[in-house]
């Protein structure tokens, strides 16, 4: 089988967001969910933002994935300026968004769909090779209520993929699973990554889980939600997330977390 | 088959208490004639083809006005959810108009068209836009709004999210929207036809009306049966399926 040039792997996205304020008018007045908060990711690199719930993490990947708009200072996708939702941006949400009317594999075949140049058979196989690739091949005709929380966070993935995004952002993505699930997805996550190059943004407020599978894990504290510190994870690949020096930096991290909020992250 | 058989089991039960109320000849036969003659009535109207006429003309009627009120319901119904001022204005009205029972539409319709197929039309029209638009708007309102976010990620914008995403979504809502404007429907018509005599074609409220001028009980009840069958079949063959698949997809239901 030869695969169409829509399988190749494009140069992944280098994304620059600069002073970014972003704040909601709610009933107990003004919340600023971001203040002024600059992060550069390099090509093809996996950067998980970590931080206790409220401090913005969600509201940077809206502005990221053009679903929002920033108040103050921009975001830019290689140089060029983000203004709208587009498929070389993609996004797996904490619920898994899939839609109900659709099986899994007509769910992955959504936004293949929207690229005119395919034809049926094309993007039959590009769905097919995104659902070999997280290991469902055997569930295509499946609803989604009938699959698992991993598997349906699985079928997530294949769907955020199958347009072939140059950046994808993740948003707390396995958050709902249970610890058994979550380890093999880590394992899966770190092997399509290195077979799919892509720009990730990973949200966790899991320490462990950013160190497992950043390149560079940031750190974020609420009430303004802003950038506190930054760390290098220099650990060779693929990680399992029970070894012994991924347990150090996660409790130096957690330890920076805390003098920043004064709050205990998720350890797990 | 279990079900099959509880069904028979209980329909024939009641033609026989039916058959030994009759029987017991506690109230005259003119009101309350024996199953037999009603079937023989029945009989009687399926063989010089009276029966079946009417049926078609009903039917004919209902499914013309039917599709028209859901072919402007749907759209509209969807447009309301997605603008405001549609939904400030004929949301509002359609709201409005949706509570007045459809058999009031029959003398405004008469006054308007007369004695016509069109006053049938109008009044059966009438009665299925307002529920399938008030529906489908609705059902699009109390989308998740995560799916139409998803969808824009993946490149999806405007027109083809509305089709492909708000539409879909709102399925389970615009199918038990469809269902109840049958039903107004299928009443509407039925009052309209009971109410109004139209030489270019007698339906099944007609032949009613014709029975209870001619005092017989037989050809009302037999109508009144059919009027009933034709109301099952419809639930049954129309919408069943859908709401079979809407559960199977969705994974409601039992
Ligand atoms: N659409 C919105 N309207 C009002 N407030 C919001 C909205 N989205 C987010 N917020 C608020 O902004 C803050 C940051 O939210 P979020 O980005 O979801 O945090 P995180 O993902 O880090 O948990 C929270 O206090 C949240 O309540
Ligand atoms: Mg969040």
């Amino acid at each position: 089988m030869t695969l169409p040039s829509e399988l190749e792997n494009p140069v992944p996205a280098k994304l620059a967001v600069e002073h970014v304020s972003k704040s909601f008018q709610t009933k107990r007045g003004n919340l600023q969910a971001l203040d002024d908060v600059s992060l550069t990711v390099g090509e093809g690199e996996f950067v998980c933002l970590v931080g206790p719930s409220g401090c913005g993490k969600s509201t940077l990947l809206n502005l990221v994935t053009g679903l929002d708009e920033p108040d103050k200072g921009g975001l830019s996708s290689d140089g060029l300026k983000i203004t709208r939702t587009g498929r070389e941006r993609g996004m797996m949400f904490q619920e898994h968004a899939l839609f109900p009317w659709l099986d899994v594999l007509g769910n992955v075949l959504f936004g293949l769909k929207l690229k005119p140049h395919l034809t049926p058979a094309e993007r039959l196989q590009v769905a097919k090779f995104y659902l070999e690739l997280v290991g469902l091949k055997d569930f295509i005709h499946a609803n989604i209520h009938e699959l698992s929380g991993g598997m349906k966070q699985r079928v997530a993935l294949a769907r955020a993929l199958a347009p072939n995004p140059r950046l994808l952002c993740m948003d707390e993505p396995f958050a709902a699973l249970d610890a058994m699930t979550r380890e093999h997805l880590y394992a899966d996550l770190q092997d399509i990554w290195s077979r799919r190059r892509k720009t990730i943004l990973f949200v966790t407020h899991n320490v462990r889980e950013a160190v497992c599978l950043g390149d560079r894990v940031v750190l974020f504290s609420p009430n303004p939600g802003r950038i506190r510190e930054e760390f290098r994870i220099d650990l060779p690949r693929p990680r399992d997330i029970n070894s012994v020096e991924l347990a150090g930096y996660a409790t130096r991290i957690t330890r920076a977390l805390k003098s920043h909020t004064g709050t205990t992250p998720s350890a797990e | 088959m279990k079900r099959v058989v509880t069904s028979v089991l209980f329909f024939a039960g009641l033609v026989a208490v039916w058959q030994a109320l009759a029987a017991a000849g506690l109230w005259s036969p003119v009101l309350l004639p024996p199953p037999g003659d009603v079937a023989h009535y029945l009989l009687k109207a399926v063989k010089d083809g009276s029966l079946l006429e009417a049926s078609l003309v009903t039917l004919g009627r209902l499914l013309v006005g039917y599709l028209l009120g859901c072919l402007l319901g749907l759209p509209l119904g969807l447009a309301c959810s997605r603008v405001q001022a549609l939904s400030d204005t004929i949301g509002v009205l359609a709201l409005g108009l949706q509570t007045l029972p459809s058999v009031c539409w029959v003398p405004l319709a008469l006054l308007w068209y007369g004695q016509s197929e069109t006053a049938m039309l109008f009044v059966v029209v009438m009665g299925t836009l307002w529920s399938v638009l008030i529906a489908v708007d609705n059902g699009a309102q109390s989308l998740p709004p995560i799916y139409v976010r998803a969808a824009r990620t993946m490149g999806s914008h405007g027109l083809h999210t509305l089709i492909h995403v708000v539409l879909p979504a709102s399925l389970p809502f615009i199918v038990s929207g469809m269902k109840q404007g049958w039903a107004f429907a299928w009443r509407s018509l039925m009052a309209a036809e009971i109410y109004v005599t139209i030489l270019t074609g007698y339906g099944l409220g007609h032949l009613l009306h014709f029975g209870r001028e001619l005092n017989d009980m037989t050809q009302v009840i037999g109508v009144m049966l059919i009027i009933v069958v034709i109301g099952l079949l419809a639930d049954k063959l129309l919408f069943a399926p859908w709401e079979r698949f809407l559960h199977r997809r969705w994974g409601t239901g039992r």
